[in-house]
């Protein structure tokens, strides 16, 4: 990019300070998740004694055993991720249908929806009567509690929207020429030419549903429903150690195990799957932000 | 109702009487009703996931319960909103609200800063290499994240053995359970949490500035730092100004996720802020309609705020979201 590659003495200095500084943020950054890693790795009595800093003291693939072994664990794990392909399957497809028949400009009465979807974005009941809706609804204690409330939402609409308008009109015309209907436009033409749009929101949107706990402290008792990072939350937080002591007693290797190495090796289990998935739709989700931040 | 002239060959007829309008009209009502079929089934999520609960509000002005619906609730007018005021928790709540989102809004340069610092790495690997890990702490939820913070600042966490080794601290304390460490817990986890992430639309409008206009200000003898004082920052103050519209009409979401995640009965006098307190007189003791008052008295102030920042922002340098 840059033509002139003389570097004055001050720039020299500058590179090597702003490059020092990008290390240093990349180590604070990747540190904490790398200590949690190593500890995940090692034995869990011997973890207990600290020190474990940079390397697994006495390797150990036990605690990810006594996770995978626990039932309520494997129960929540389970849940998550049906709830997170349900959802993210759901929510694109009806957000691009419904952001599909908003972005046709002959839509009747399309301005006037639109506001009604810009209203949403300014103006929401709260927790409560929304909490009131969902049982009045029948929803608490049911699986579709974390699909059908996140169907829908008007700021992914915009960002399908902002896409479809910028669709050659020449491929529809294609497609209604040939006799296709709106649906069939919708279906065969429209979604297979989006899919950086459609990438951007399943990501967003599949960051949502794995990383929410919110929905299972709120609206959900059973254990059976509760996914795995409201699982999390009633350890870490509410520290309640019965359910540990009950997955560290159920696990057959209960010399090594400790809540504290069981709760590790869940959190990496519950966190690797996104972190090896971003790096790869990073190219879809930069533009997504942009289009999101400019009609947003 | 907006009519458009539709593109579309339309019929014969040319003499735009009453009747032939409402014909036409109906005939490209007729023609469009797939993609009417699509946008009313969002329509009608929006009327029960949105609009309903808006109406739902309303029990912030009545006596709800639950055995009597909306309607039959009696009307109390601002009674609810009085108790708020009046209440005992009312000082800190805001105190605690206000300080962490104000604190919060002060962080707002930082991914700005981080955002100019990046963009002059000069090898474009390292660059790219830096903003993936950037991003990374964004995707980990706050219920990990807050494992994590509960290990490291516990009295025998990491943060301990650095402050005594470095003869900061006489002995262990225990973080988390000190009110007064409770923002700095706040604000810095958000930091590690967002920067690179916030970082990521401002580094998207650098990359649209024209190399040429480096190459300008080198030749005018710009230093770095001149280069991103003159250059880029004006370069992308469009992108800041709306950001920071945001950012100030999200001033009263003090991030709940993270407040719950990281908030226990030790740190609440630091730790107590408006959603939680809406969460807690809610949903643990079943005050409805006092609950809906607080968020509303929240959503109030906040929209406010949004149209204040957006107004001075319109006046100031002519960018505004509406």
């Amino acid at each position: 990019m840059f033509l002139s590659s003389r570097r004055t003495k001050g720039e020299v200095v500058f590179d090597f300070v702003n490059n020092f500084g990008m290390l240093l943020i990349c180590f604070v950054t990747l540190y904490p998740i790398w200590y949690v890693l190593i500890n995940a790795f090692n034995d869990g009595k011997d973890a207990m004694l600290g020190g474990i800093y940079w390397w697994p003291r006495v390797f150990s693939l036990e605690n990810f055993e006594a996770v995978f072994a626990n039932p309520g664990i494997m129960t929540a794990m389970g849940l998550t991720i049906a709830k997170t392909i349900l959802g993210v399957v759901a929510h694109v497809f009806f957000t691009a249908m419904v952001a599909y028949a908003f972005s046709r400009r002959e839509l009747i009465a399309g301005r006037f929806y639109i506001i009604m979807g810009t209203i949403t974005m300014i103006f929401s009941g709260g927790l409560i009567p929304t909490y009131l809706l969902i049982r009045d609804l029948n929803l608490l204690d049911n699986f579709l509690v974390y699909i059908i409330p996140v169907l829908f939402s008007f700021f992914d609409l915009i960002i399908f929207m902002t896409f479809f308008r910028e669709i050659p009109d020449g491929l529809e015309e294609a497609g209604r020429i040939d006799g296709a209907n709106d649906w069939t436009i919708f279906l065969k033409i429209v979604l297979p030419v989006s899919m950086p749009v459609i990438a951007t929101i399943a990501l967003f949107h599949g960051v949502y549903q794995w990383n929410d706990y919110f929905a299972g402290i709120i609206y959900v008792n059973k254990e059976s429903l509760q996914p795995i990072q409201t699982f999390l939350y009633r350890v870490v937080a509410q520290s309640s150690s019965n359910i540990m002591t009950t997955a560290v007693q159920g696990s057959a290797v209960t010399k090594t195990v400790t809540s504290q190495s069981i709760k590790l090796a869940t959190m990496v289990v519950t966190t690797m799957p996104i972190v090896f998935a971003y790096p790869f739709l990073q190219r879809y989700f930069v533009k997504g932000m942009m289009i999101g931040s400019i009609k947003g | 109702m907006d009519i458009q002239q539709s593109s579309q060959p339309t019929a014969a007829i040319q003499t735009n009487t009453p009747p032939d309008k409402r014909r036409k009209w109906l005939r490209k009502l007729y023609t469009q009703r797939h993609i009417q079929i699509m946008a009313l089934l969002g329509i009608a999520w929006m009327i029960i996931f949105n609009y309903i609960p808006m109406y739902g509000v309303v029990i912030a002005f009545k006596d709800y319960d639950i055995i009597r619906t909306i309607s039959e609730a009696p009307w109390v007018g601002l009674e609810h909103f009085k108790e708020f005021l009046a209440d005992e928790n009312f000082g800190y709540v805001m105190r605690n609200t206000l300080g962490i989102s104000l604190l919060k809004l002060a962080t707002f340069p930082l991914p700005i800063i981080f955002a100019l610092f990046l963009n002059e790495v000069r090898s474009l690997r390292f660059k790219k290499s830096i903003q993936t890990i950037s991003y990374l702490p964004h995707f980990l939820s706050w219920v990990v994240l807050g494992g994590i913070l509960a290990t490291w600042l516990s009295d025998i966490g990491i943060f301990n053995k650095i402050f005594m080794a470095l003869n900061l601290i006489d002995q262990p304390i225990s973080f988390l359970a000190e009110p007064k460490y409770f923002w700095t817990i706040v604000i810095t986890s958000d930091i590690w949490k967002e920067l690179g992430w916030s970082a990521i639309i401002y580094l998207a409008a650098i990359t649209s500035i024209s190399p040429e206009m480096y190459e300008a200000a080198r030749i005018d003898g710009a230093g770095r730092f001149q280069q991103m004082w003159y250059v880029t920052l004006p370069a992308i103050k469009a992108t800041i100004s709306i950001l920071f519209i945001l950012a100030v009409s999200g001033v009263m979401n003090s991030n709940f996720d993270q407040i719950l995640v990281l908030r226990n009965s030790l740190n609440d006098s630091a730790s107590n802020v408006i959603d939680y307190y809406v969460y807690y007189t809610g949903l643990s003791q079943g005050r409805f309609s006092y609950s809906t008052a607080v968020g509303l008295f929240k959503s109030v102030i906040a929209i406010t705020l949004l149209l204040i920042a957006n107004q001075v922002s319109k006046k100031l340098n002519d960018t505004s979201l509406f």
